[in-house]
């Protein structure tokens, strides 16, 4: 049993609410049915808190916190909602939308996709900042799967999930700022990485159309992610 | 009551939103009742006339007519509706953002040419650097995502805006809809 000493009691949105202290706000915020956005995290993997979707205002604190990596504090007052959030979060989501080439109806991942579900979350019609139309490339090179960069929001779940749960790390992030992309091995193509074991889990994690099946025409990929909260179970050994 | 001035415009795109636009059936009848169309691909007039109440949008500004028509439809339009993700976001005319124009054309009239390779200097109007979203270049109103917006988007949008409202759309529509 938790010992009560364990058990931290804070305010989010106005509602008294407890949480064990290894809790995060987001996974409090979820218990207690709040919607807080989220993009980079993934129940089973670790949070980089690198998206900032879901960034929450807290009680005595200038700066905006990461709901996914921030614990839960005695006495804290959470805001997940004010108008100041909201516009935010439009702006991360419209930024997402201008950084690469995002071209919805012509993508295998249309109507299954998280950032366009996400965009239609935020109540967005349109988008603020002037598109990039960055050159990126299409990496057809192996055997099963495609990475096309034009659709990737660079949210490493595709490293996290190869790193963590494969144990291959045939994913990595190179470059910084807007030149960061993902790759696979030393910048290899992915069909002659020598570490990857061509499992797939990379391709049913991505929220986007970045990498897919091949095969799969138009709003024909349909990503399953069942197996990752059950694999990470059943490794630290609970029922 | 006197009817609204409505018109529709085709820029850079496929004509998908025009036949989403024509899939209202029936309701284009009521439509009639309510707003004279003005201007349309759809009605034999040539000069876009003045004081038009809701102008919608079809397609990116891709060429230097594309934006010579825009500027003189806006000035001439009191709701500039954007139509359709071409024009909302440049969607798949902004493909060829990537390449530089040159191997746009190259590959147009050249390179997938069989008779008289080269490219055309009258009559196709040139293409600016990049195909661009309409309210990247004119003030937009109205946004109506979607490839195209359904028939009952369309509507909603067209019927809210002749009434006066403004269309609550982000429930209904989205990109790649």
């Amino acid at each position: 049993m938790t010992q009560s000493g364990d058990v931290k009691t804070l305010k989010i949105d106005g509602r008294d609410l407890s949480a064990r202290a290894d809790e995060t706000i987001l996974d409090i915020a979820r218990e207690n049915g709040i919607s807080i956005p989220t993009m980079c995290e993934l129940e089973g993997l670790s949070s980089p808190g690198a998206c900032r979707l879901c960034l929450v205002e807290v009680k005595g604190s200038n700066k905006l916190l990461p709901a996914c990596i921030t614990r839960a504090e005695e006495g804290m007052e959470v805001t997940t909602n004010s108008e100041r959030l909201v516009n935010y979060r439009r702006m991360i989501v419209e930024l997402l939308f201008t950084e690469r080439n995002h071209v919805c109806s012509v993508c295998v991942s249309n109507g299954n996709c998280e950032l366009q579900a996400l965009g239609q979350q935020v109540g967005l019609t349109h988008v603020h900042f002037p598109y990039r139309f960055p050159k990126e490339e299409v990496d057809a090179s192996q055997d099963r799967f495609i990475a096309d960069h034009n659709r990737c929001i660079l949210c490493t779940r595709c490293v996290r999930v190869c790193d963590e749960i494969e144990g291959a790390h045939t994913w990595d992030v190179m470059g910084r700022g807007i030149e960061s992309h993902v790759v696979t091995d030393l910048h290899d193509a992915w069909g002659d990485s020598a570490s990857c074991t061509s499992c797939g889990k990379c391709v049913q994690v991505c929220p986007t159309g970045a990498l897919s099946e091949k095969g799969r025409s138009v709003a024909e990929m349909h990503k399953r992610r069942q197996f990752l909260p059950y694999l990470t179970m059943m490794r630290e050994g609970h029922e | 009551m006197s009817r609204k001035k409505l018109a529709t415009v085709w820029l850079d795109g496929c004509s998908g939103c025009h036949m989403s636009f024509l899939d209202m059936d029936e309701r284009l009848i009521e439509l009639v009742g309510k707003a004279e169309l003005v201007y349309s691909p759809l009605v034999d007039n040539k000069e876009f006339p003045p004081d038009v109440d809701v102008t919608l949008v079809e397609g990116a500004v891709s060429s230097e007519e594309d934006l010579h028509k825009i500027r003189a439809i806006r000035a001439r339009t009191k709701c500039l509706v954007s139509l359709g993700d071409c024009s909302v976001t440049a969607n798949v005319p902004g493909m060829r953002n990537p390449f530089p124009v040159i191997a746009v054309y190259d590959r147009a009239y050249r390179e997938t040419a069989t008779l008289d390779p080269g490219v055309p200097n009258e009559v196709v109007p040139r293409l600016l650097p990049h195909a661009r979203p309409v309210h990247e270049v004119v003030a937009v109103d109205v946004f109506v995502p979607g490839c195209p917006p359904s028939a009952d988007v369309i509507y909603e949008a067209v019927t809210a805006l002749l009434e006066g409202r403004h269309p609550e759309l982000s429930a209904m529509t989205r990109f790649g809809a």
